[in-house]
């Protein structure tokens, strides 16, 4: 079958109305009778709400109706739930205090920007000033918001019956006294002690949810911003509110982005749904962006040490891992998984490492949840494992991408050659690591810059090299095993193509696009398949009452889970097309290919287009005995295994002898996310992705001061990374295909994200280095001034 | 977010903006800073007089010696101006390093020195510069040197029921030679360090300094420090650099490493001076 449009940088169907300002969001809709709401929040990271005093705001102009947290007490909702269950080492369950929708008197807000109170007002001006009129008296108590320190004795605790504020402690990989005698008779040992900091998402569109019950037809109607529509519908129903599912219908309209903040079942969503039915108005609410600073579930906050063990030779024999990965207050939908399940079980690595251990505690404190975010645990994962890399050369006086290459897991394809089995639970599909390296160096033109390096250094500048090899694990599945692990949902994806009987073809999908361009890549692979042109192709997402069902979009498994599901239902269309146009044709189904848009009798130039069986199958006049009309199917397709992209980043900085200051010169991707369908595409997921790991290595990270406020909560103080802090991007890929989904894809999503953080650190402590500052490490971002100091007690 | 209520009005002239001045009044220009402090409701006011379209304060003109710049022109207006270009350079070079486009089309030259921000970009150039403050009242008009303007922490000498409406600068003499050298924050891109510096026909110095302290402020002990403008004078010169200040400190530099910075830009700006 000729591709047409597969392979292709096809133009982006959703830009036009991108550009043009024309985007649907969640606050561009406007309902009849809408309200609006406005939070009181708490200003404190811990405090006691002593008293509630709606008196005031009440009798405020435009005011429907306020509800306080003893409102939402004496209705009998417990919260929002977690969607992953990690126990205790000893088998004990894990901690899982409840997440109020709005904090009662009596109870304690347990970060800033907890809600005591909502306001719902005719305007949102309105809702503002009554939320003003508030009156909250609070106990202010002491917080703690370092995950370590908060393990410590004494330190004050989030949830009364969890000691320690642990949520969890957990372990992974092989026995601990096998690791621990394989790192005390390594040759050399390279111990790194360092916190992998707590990062904002900063989505552009903040949060915005409407809730709308309609009392005629007795149904609810969300509309929110997120990245799967489906999930949030089961947990507000079946979790939360308690509402009947086939009255509730929820719609993700055009987002603004999500990096993984919008995968989650927020407090708010519940309770615009749940006030809604209480006042019978429809119920806006839109985030603003201090508030989005504040609430939207940050990322990573892991404080580790980790050690990894060498032979003479260079060859790596065992890693310990120790981290504090920190949850937040409450355990947000994935919030247990993403340290342990995405983080632990990528500890492998592109090495051979045969002894692995990781000790994990996921810990409580009195900041906002954190969960998933871009990469969610890979990042992680890599961080640790590519800065241990570059430090161990360093220290044994070896090349770095030598000492990797010397650790390489051979090639494999999964075919002819079996999935890789590591350490720590996974099975790679398949992987060619040697062939991303060889590619980047010689885009990077190492000798030169080596060179070039030394020179500088005779001229008293600092020019460094950084490297990072990373695998990351795409798609997580399947169901079965995922249920064994702990999930509390299954980890498939559905698609239903509708084959109109003009020929014209509706897909419903169960992944959810909001910056991805899923309107663009589906269509292409769906055009290609039955060979018509991709403007007869309309992909349908992220409305509950259109798509069967969906787990949404993160962790890159669109095109894998979700495209897979799509080739499910082609394959069925296919198959009982050709029963149809074999009838017409008067031969057997087997005797027909199908190419280019038509059946064809092999042989022979007697054919059928794919129109005239469509028309046929709804208008069945001349039509096979037996078969059903029409030409619908729905698929749920749950993969066999995760998808391992992988690839090589090479980051190359001067720093600023004086002052420290980084200026990124070159970024080296090459990556190899399988089978790519749209190159533009994929190379925007890959620019997008180094944009936010590179911001994390130079730029961001959010501040909580002892007391647990945000320090950094705006744009005037959270650096986020901007063109000029960015140098032009050199791409390049490698095509390993998947061996498992039929279309030999493995997912870009995230691998920008994973790669870039280490590479850029490795080259700012290469060009430290280069300068005779033998620093092991300096805690992101690296400021000005954090590499200053480094510099200056080296 | 959203703000408190205020009445907005939009005068045609100066005159007629300073009927509307009193009581709890803000005056608008370009917003970039008043804005945000309403919509976060920091800020009250009853009525914001919104000054940016009023023709007079729109101007750059050379008068006599003198380089003028309307209370309202904005970072872009000055960035492009033929006039700045050739007499005073290092305004149009300073303009294009504020903020980013957006600010620089909207923000004001006048209500950056008027907000008073400790880590502005303006007030170190034109501190450096040798400007002048025309300050509008109904009592008449005043002109208050820049080393006079600013007072402290977000104030200068502006009081109620005045409106800063011209920033006049002498034309430079043949030879002089000014520069604007910054660390930028990287997120606001407001300057960490800003160092201004001005070499005079006669070996003599103007530097200023912005982001350091409290308020910007000239640098007598830099300045003196000059002597013969050769390199190892200039490096011992940056070593005095902002001896004697209250050195702010946020979690984006401490004070020893602002500190650290002011010499180390005060070298480069000097330097490039020379150069």
């Amino acid at each position: 079958m000729s591709n047409k449009y597969i392979g292709q940088s096809v133009k982006r169907v959703e830009d036009k109305r991108f550009i043009t300002g024309k985007g649907r969001y969640t606050d561009d809709i406007k309902l009849l009778g809408m309200t609006h709401a406005s939070f009181v929040r708490s200003p404190y990271a811990h405090a006691r709400v002593t008293s509630i005093d709606i008196s005031a705001a009440e009798s405020m102009p435009g005011v429907v109706a306020i509800f306080t947290g003893d409102d939402i007490k004496e209705t009998g909702i417990v919260g929002v739930p977690t969607g992953w269950q990690v126990n205790f080492k000893n088998g004990d369950t894990m901690k899982e205090p409840p997440h109020p929708l709005l904090i009662a008197t009596g109870s304690t807000a347990k970060h800033i920007g907890d809600p005591v109170a909502v306001v719902i007002a005719e305007t949102y001006a309105q809702a503002v000033d009554a939320a003003e009129a508030v009156e909250v008296d609070w106990e202010d108590l002491e917080a703690v918001t370092d995950p370590f320190k908060a393990t410590q004795e004494g330190a004050t605790l989030v949830h009364d019956d969890s000691p320690g504020n642990l949520a969890f402690d957990w372990e992974l990989g092989n026995p601990l006294d096998e690791v621990n005698a394989a790192i005390d008779a390594s040759a050399h040992v390279t111990t790194l002690e360092f916190v992998n900091q707590r990062m904002v998402p900063n989505a552009i569109e903040p949060r915005s949810y409407i809730g709308h019950y309609d009392e005629v037809s007795d149904k609810y109607t969300l509309y929110t911003s997120t990245q799967n529509p489906h999930l949030i519908r089961l947990l507000m129903c079946a979790f939360v509110l308690g509402l009947p599912e086939h009255k509730v219908r929820v719609l993700g309209p055009d987002v603004g982005g999500g990096f993984g903040s919008k995968i989650f079942h927020y407090t708010e969503e519940a309770l615009v749904t749940w006030a809604s039915q209480q006042t019978k108005r429809p119920i806006k609410w839109t985030e603003t962006r201090s508030e989005a600073f504040m609430l939207d579930a940050h990322g990573r906050d892991h404080v580790t040490k980790a050690e990894m063990g060498f032979d003479g030779e260079g060859n790596v024999k065992a890693l310990r891992i120790k981290t504090y990965a920190n949850l937040g207050a409450y355990l947000s939908t994935f919030g247990p998984a993403v340290p342990t399940y995405l983080h632990g079980t990528l500890l492998q690595g592109l090495y051979t490492t045969p002894k692995i251990h990781i000790d994990l505690c996921g810990v409580f404190t009195h900041t906002v949840a954190v969960d998933a975010y871009r990469g969610a645990g890979r990042p992680e994962a890599t961080y640790l494992l590519e800065r241990l890399m570059d430090l161990a050369a360093l220290e044994m006086g070896k090349d770095p991408v030598e000492l990797r290459k010397q650790n390489f897991i051979p090639a494999f394809d999964g075919v002819e050659q079996p999935g890789y089995q590591t350490q720590v639970a996974l099975q790679y599909d398949s992987g060619n690591y040697h062939g991303v390296v060889d590619k980047a160096m010689k885009m990077l033109d190492y000798k030169k810059f080596r060179e070039m390096q030394q020179e500088a250094a005779q001229n008293g500048k600092l020019l460094g090299v950084g490297f990072s090899t990373y695998i990351e694990a795409c798609g997580i599945a399947p169901s079965a095993v995922v249920g064994s692990l702990g999930a509390r949902a299954g980890l498939y994806e559905s698609a239903q193509v509708r084959v109109q009987p003009t020929g014209k073809v509706s897909v419903y999908s169960g992944s959810h696009s909001h910056g991805q361009g899923h309107e663009t890549t589906f269509a292409q692979i769906v055009a290609d398949k039955f060979g018509i042109p991709m403007e007869d192709v309309d992909i349908v997402h992220g409305d509950s009452d259109a798509v069967a069902f969906g787990m949404g979009t993160y962790g890159s498994r669109s095109l894998a889970v979700g495209g897979s599901a799509i080739m499910k239902s082609i394959d069925k269309v296919l198959e009982k097309g050709a029963k149809i146009a074999a009838h017409k044709l008067e031969c057997a189904a087997d005797d027909l290919e199908f190419a280019e848009g038509k059946w064809t009798v092999k042989g022979t130039d007697k054919h059928i287009g794919f129109g005239d069986v469509a028309l046929t199958a709804y208008v069945p006049h001349v039509y096979p005995e037996g078969l059903e009309p029409g030409l619908d199917f729905a698929s749920f397709y749950d993969p066999a295994n995760f998808t391992y992209p992988f690839g090589c980043h090479i980051a190359v900085v001067e720093v600023d002898k004086e002052t420290g200051k980084v200026k990124l010169q070159r970024f080296i991707a090459v990556d190899d996310v399988g089978n790519v369908i749209n190159p533009m595409i994929v190379d925007g997921q890959i620019h997008g992705g180094l944009a936010q790991g590179i911001g994390q290595a130079l730029l961001e990270g959010a501040i909580y001061d002892d007391y647990g406020q945000l320090v950094n909560g705006s744009y005037m103080d959270y650096a986020m990374p901007r063109a000029d802090d960015l140098p032009m991007f050199e791409l390049d890929r490698q095509e390993t295909p998947c061996p498992h989904n039929p279309l030999g894809v493995k997912g870009a999503g995230e691998a920008g994200t994973i790669g870039s953080t280490p590479a850029v650190v490795n080259a700012v402590i290469d060009a430290l280095w280069s300068g005779g500052h033998k620093v092991k490490d300096i805690a992101m971002p690296l400021t000005g001034e954090r590499v200053w100091r480094a510099m200056q007690s080296s | 977010m959203i703000s408190y209520p205020f009445d907005y009005v939009r005068p045609e002239s100066v005159e007629e903006a300073l009927e509307h001045l009193g009581g709890d009044t803000k005056i608008l220009a370009g917003g970039h800073s008043l804005l945000p402090t309403l919509k976060l409701r920091l800020s009250a006011p009853d009525k914001l007089v919104d000054i940016a379209r009023i023709a007079s304060l729109k101007k750059i003109k050379k008068d006599g010696d003198e380089i003028v710049i309307g209370g309202a022109v904005t970072h872009r207006e000055i960035m492009d101006s033929e006039i700045i270009q050739k007499h005073l350079p290092v305004l149009s070079e300073g303009a294009a390093v504020i903020g980013d486009p957006m600010i620089r089309y909207k923000g004001t030259m006048g209500g950056s020195l008027a907000h008073a921000d400790p880590s502005a970009d303006w007030s170190a150039m034109v501190l450096a510069a040798g400007g002048e403050i025309v300050i509008q009242s109904k009592k008449g008009k005043r002109t208050v040197p820049a080393t006079e303007f600013f007072t402290g922490f977000y104030s200068t000498a502006l009081k109620d029921g005045d409106i800063l409406i011209e920033i006049r600068f002498p034309v430079p003499e043949e030879g002089t030679k000014m520069t604007y050298q910054k660390f930028t924050q990287p997120a606001s891109r407001f300057a960490l360090v800003g160092c201004a510096a001005a070499r005079l026909p006669d070996g003599s110095a103007r530097v200023a300094f912005t982001g350091v302290a409290d308020a910007p402020f000239r640098d007598k002990g830099v300045e003196e420090a000059v002597g013969d403008w050769s390199e190892a004078t200039l490096e011992a010169a940056a070593q005095k650099a902002a001896e004697g200040q209250n050195i702010n400190a946020d979690h984006y530099a401490s004070e020893e490493y602002r500190l650290h910075l002011a010499k180390v830009y005060c070298k480069r700006a000097l330097l490039q001076l020379v150069n």
